[in-house]
């Protein structure tokens, strides 16, 4: 890929703006979308800078198309992405999942506002999680990283790519409002190729090539339209052909496939951060814009001599149900503060499988917990 | 030790209360090598509606973005003045267009005045008066060192609007420099 036109250095910026900055560094070259607030500065900006770098942005005309969009151009051989919010979230799933089934790498930005519906348009909300994880119909596995500032909008957007190149699968960015809109300082670079990861490519001549073949690995090899190799590919259950194969050995073979890849891979996709978290005896687990709040209120709890701790998620599918559950037996309490009625926190429990309490801290949307809020329930988790 | 400072700005849409907020974010932490972060809060309407920038600068990374407790509130309208004038810290200052904002009878707190509206529309463009208020920023507090912020200024606004812009920001830190000791 071509290091022209790429910017590096110091700015002061939004983590929307960050976003686009990190799929030009990421060497996305399309995108297709339609301006949702709080997400539209992704597509403003991508509308400006891709042309600069020799890639093609498109308005579509609905979030249908726009998820359907980056399938195409993905297939063409492009890193393609579209960003958008709830109610656009809403719209791509039914594509998201032709995404998952015909193993197309792509990645969805949603820029979390209060929903449900048009909600609060312009307000902070993490409403989505549980969609991003369930959304589309049938049974799959997905990627979704939660960047909690614009450096991370940029680095996560990098590492978005690196993933859905890897796995073949739409990974998605649940950013949210506050993240979007904030500005703060954000290192741009350039990616170093070795850094970049590529979808795995045919090695075979073009007549002996099955699309959906993996020779034992759980990711085929992907050709491009154009060039020379014949493929068909279909929403349909599919055998290594990419024809239809309506039968129940063949759904078998593929989604237990489909599904594996993600999860028989978990260590290396999974990410999440810590902090005081060793002597811990209540921990707080967040993600996104929460997550700072939580650590504010983490800090003026240890200040106060309270042993609490901090798990801060930057995957949340997959969950790192491992490291929760191993948690959960050296520490006594979870408290899970979200800006939806309990979503994550359902994980929590799950995992901590009784070894540990688990409560919920529920923000309705339009605003971020107050610190003070978190710091009172994680003294009463103690109680 | 960690060092927060926080400054609001609050005013309605179309007075550049965004890019003010921007500027001193800018200044903080990408010329003077700080840490600092804007959140901003707006209504669904381009111009006209309520809008907020908040600034937190530290001198180690921001982890609650929000203002807490203000060190100085910019306030360009009447509406946010009987929003944010009021449970503030002893020490806060607070800056008022007086032509925009009559402070209640029972305004408790360390106030200043700059009328940067009308000062912008004497200069021939009335969309400089953000920046009259940042010049008038800098001489009155030390928020941010002036220097970040005059650099700041110009690598934030339009190509060609440089010289001018800088003109106002030394209007409004002249302005500050001759009526702040008053107050």
């Amino acid at each position: 890929m071509s290091q022209e036109g790429i910017i590096q250095g110091e700015f002061f910026m939004n983590g929307d703006e960050a976003c686009a900055e990190g799929a030009i560094s990421a060497g996305c070259r399309f995108f297709a979308g339609y301006p949702i607030t709080p997400a539209t500065e992704v597509a403003e900006r991508m509308s400006r800078r891709l042309p600069e770098v020799g890639g093609t942005y498109i308005q579509m005309e609905d979030e249908i198309a726009s998820m359907n969009a980056i399938l195409g151009a993905s297939w063409a051989g492009a890193k393609a992405m579209t960003s958008t919010s709830g109610p656009g979230f809403s719209l791509m799933m039914e594509n998201l999942g032709l995404g998952v089934m015909l193993e197309t790498p792509c990645v969805v930005v949603d820029v979390q506002r209060a929903g449900p519906s048009t909600g609060l348009p312009t307000s902070v909300g993490q409403g989505d999680i549980m969609q991003a994880r369930w959304g589309s119909h049938g049974t799959y596995e997905i990627i979704a990283l939660v960047p909690s500032s614009p450096q991370e909008m940029f680095d996560l957007t990098i590492t978005a790519f690196n993933l859905s190149e890897k796995y073949r699968v739409p990974v998605l960015i649940m950013s949210d409002e506050v993240v979007g809109h904030m500005s703060e300082k954000v290192v741009l670079r350039a990616v170093p190729p070795e850094e970049l990861v590529e979808r795995p490519r045919p090695s075979v001549p073009p007549e002996k090539y099955l699309p959906y073949q993996t020779d034992g690995s759980l990711v085929p090899p992907m050709a491009l339209a154009g060039e020379g190799y014949r493929f068909h590919v279909t929403g349909l259950t599919h055998d290594e052909r990419g024809y239809p194969a309506m039968n129940a050995a063949a759904q078998d073979r593929l989604v237990r496939r489909l599904v594996d890849k993600i999860r028989l891979n978990r260590s290396d996709i999974i990410r999440y951060e810590e902090a005081w978290i060793d002597d811990a005896e209540v921990v707080v687990c967040a993600y996104g814009i929460t997550s700072r709040v939580a650590r504010h209120a983490v800090h003026m709890a240890r200040s106060e001599g309270i042993r609490a701790g901090l798990l801060r998620l930057i995957t949340v599918w997959p969950f790192p149900e491992e490291h929760v559950r191993q948690l959960a037996r050296r520490t006594q309490a979870f408290v899970v503060p979200e800006i939806n009625y309990g979503q994550i926190v359902f994980e929590v429990e799950r995992c901590a499988c009784g070894q540990a309490r688990t409560a919920l801290l529920p923000h309705m949307g339009g605003g971020v917990h107050h610190p003070e809020a978190i710091l009172e329930a994680i003294r009463e988790a103690l109680r | 030790m960690r060092k927060r400072r926080e400054l609001r700005i609050s005013g309605f849409g179309g007075q550049g209360v965004v890019l003010s907020g921007e500027i001193v974010g800018k200044a903080a932490s990408i010329y003077d090598n700080g840490f600092a972060t804007l959140t901003q809060s707006y209504g669904p309407e381009a111009r006209g509606g309520s809008c907020t920038a908040e600034v937190v600068i530290s001198n180690e990374p921001v982890s609650y973005p929000y203002v807490v407790s203000p060190e100085v509130v910019i306030i360009l309208a009447q509406e946010a003045y009987h929003k944010y004038a009021g449970n503030l810290p002893e020490s806060t200052l607070v800056i008022i267009d007086p032509d925009l904002v009559k402070p209640g009878p029972s305004h408790k707190y360390r106030l200043l005045s700059i009328p940067v509206t009308h000062m912008a529309r004497e200069m021939g463009r009335p969309v400089v008066a953000n920046i009259i208020m940042l010049g008038f920023l800098a001489a009155v507090s030390d928020l941010v060192p002036g220097e970040a912020l005059r650099k700041s200024v110009l690598s934030s606004v339009p190509e060609g609007t440089q010289d001018f812009n800088l003109k106002a920001f030394e209007a409004g830190h002249r302005y500050g420099m001759e009526h702040a000791g008053a107050a």
